[in-house]
């Protein structure tokens, strides 16, 4: 069965997408196939959401699509057409750092920064779906990104900090 | 992954028809199919993009509460209907993948997604459900994760969903859409068991749809629990998963429904178990007896015989938690 559906493979066809990615719009030209994080990286250079497994387990690639959290790895760029992606670039306003940016800062909440932009992407969708009140309830809800380091407790403090519990 | 054409379906209708032919298949969240591909497991040349069909609603109906195909599964737990008259669905929903997986998942995709077994990702071993005829390498391998109930010689899958172990126990209908019109089809026929064609996990017909997902009106929403068994305490899967409703008249079970996860081809459900229930004491004895008749038939691989005992375990905490009306509560893991 599968040799019959190899065999008609269409050869690639590039196709046109439009994305607003951090208040910018920007159009680009991508196989089908290009997922949106590599969109991102490779295509736009905005290399600051991370490729941890790209399988959807580890969370690095974290962004927000029209305000939601999404993992990157598991999306095509062009099934978002017309979506607005937030990326750990598009944090910042006005020369200062999100609130959450900040935290992580002042908690110390990262060790090597590999996961950092994904978790730091997750927490700000987190505080706005608005279900996490306590310590456990964010750790739970952060789950989906993991940190080799094992820095979660501090990543936990952090997001306490910048949804503004003590 | 090799290449694909990709499409978007206008309506249910279109998308019925451009699914027509060899090789394709509807995406929704991608969650599940997108790491497929990348694994070269799922290996479509024509991609139906029906995220944009009008089929994410949840609302209220004669007979219980109808719900899109498309609404994603962190909106279906966290809706009003759901967590009120619905709250073992909304838990089942909650123990399952991460939170960014949640809000991309759709609810006819949770259905689809397919097992989880390490030999049907590997492409290079054997595998019935992969590649029908080539053998299974589960039933004499790493079969941890594998099933100990309704197994057969050529395929001894889990399936891996939460929700769909919540829909189970609630009696869901599944709504579909093929050219030859809708058709409804009971929770408990949806799935398969392996048997001799383990490469097919629904009774879906090619080319067929889900539209919406119905769940009757009686939600248990006052003794219920969604007991998930797992080797960490987030974001896996289940090793064993209890889904139960009861309805109780006083200490006695008037009504008692329940199936199990990670134990089976397909959310596990036992009549003959309720049956034994029914009109008894919520009591350890009854729940034990229970247990009995529904692991009666139960065989262990290798490494998997410890999921007898520990359904059993499960079983039986799951009724007492449901009976007391204190269930498993999603982010505090200590099971009471």
């Amino acid at each position: 069965m599968t040799q019959s559906v190899e065999d008609s493979v269409p050869a690639p066809v590039k196709v046109p997408v439009a994305l607003t990615i951090n208040g910018k719009p920007t159009q680009l030209t991508v196989a089908p196939w290009t997922t949106l994080l590599d969109a991102l990286r490779d295509h736009l250079d905005l290399t600051g959401t991370k490729k941890g497994c790209d399988h959807g387990q580890c969370g690095a690639c974290t962004v927000l699509v029209n305000g939601r959290r999404i993992v990157s790895c598991l999306t095509f760029a062009v099934m978002k057409d017309g979506a607005e992606i937030t990326t750990v670039e598009g944090l910042a306003a006005n020369g200062s750092l999100h609130p959450v940016q900040q935290a992580f800062i002042d908690h110390d909440a990262f060790q090597c920064g590999y996961c950092t932009s994904g978790q730091i992407c997750s927490a700000v969708g987190m505080i706005s779906e608005g279900h996490a009140k306590t310590a456990e309830e964010i750790r739970e809800l952060m789950s989906g990104n993991i940190c080799r380091c094992g820095a979660y407790s501090n990543i936990v403090t952090a997001i306490q900090q910048a949804m503004g519990k003590p | 992954m090799i290449g694909f054409e990709y499409m978007r379906a206008t309506d249910i209708a279109d998308a019925v028809q451009k699914i027509a032919g060899p090789g394709a298949k509807f995406i929704a969240g991608g969650t599940n199919l997108i790491d497929l591909m990348k694994e070269n497991v799922e290996k479509p040349n024509r991609l139906i993009d029906i995220s944009r069909l009008p089929l994410n609603k949840v609302e209220e109906t004669k007979n219980g509460v109808k719900i899109g195909a498309l609404v994603p599964n962190s909106d279906l737990a966290y809706h009003p209907l759901i967590e009120q008259r619905y709250p073992v669905l909304a838990s089942a929903i909650l123990a399952g993948a991460s939170a960014q997986l949640r809000n991309m998942a759709s609810t006819g995709g949770n259905l689809m997604q397919r097992t989880r077994c390490a030999y049907f990702y590997d492409i290079a071993t054997p595998c019935n459900k992969r590649e029908p005829g080539s053998g299974c390498s589960a039933i004499d391998g790493l079969n941890r994760m594998h099933a100990i109930l309704g197994t057969s010689e050529h395929c001894i899958a889990t399936h891996p969903s939460d929700m769909c172990v919540a829909l189970a126990m609630l009696e869901a209908r599944v709504h579909v859409a093929g050219q030859a019109g809708e058709r409804v089809i009971p929770f408990a026929e949806f799935h398969r068991l392996p048997g001799t064609s383990p490469q097919t996990d629904t009774n879906l017909a090619p080319h067929e749809i889900i539209a919406a997902v119905e769940i009757p009106a009686q939600g248990f929403a006052k003794n219920y629990t969604y007991l998930k068994i797992r080797d960490r305490l987030s974001y896996a899967f289940a090793l064993v998963s209890v889904a139960v409703g009861l309805e109780m008249e006083g200490d006695t079970m008037k009504e008692a429904r329940f199936a199990l996860g990670g134990v089976a081809h397909k959310p596990w459900r036992d009549r003959a178990a309720e049956d034994a229930l029914r009109g008894k004491p919520a009591n350890t004895e009854s729940f034990k007896r229970a247990a009995d008749i529904i692991l009666k038939e139960a065989r262990g691989f290798s490494h998997n015989a410890f999921k007898i005992d520990l359904a059993r375990r499960a079983f039986v905490r799951a009724l007492t938690q449901a009976a007391r009306g204190t269930p498993q509560i999603q982010s505090i893991k200590k099971v009471r």
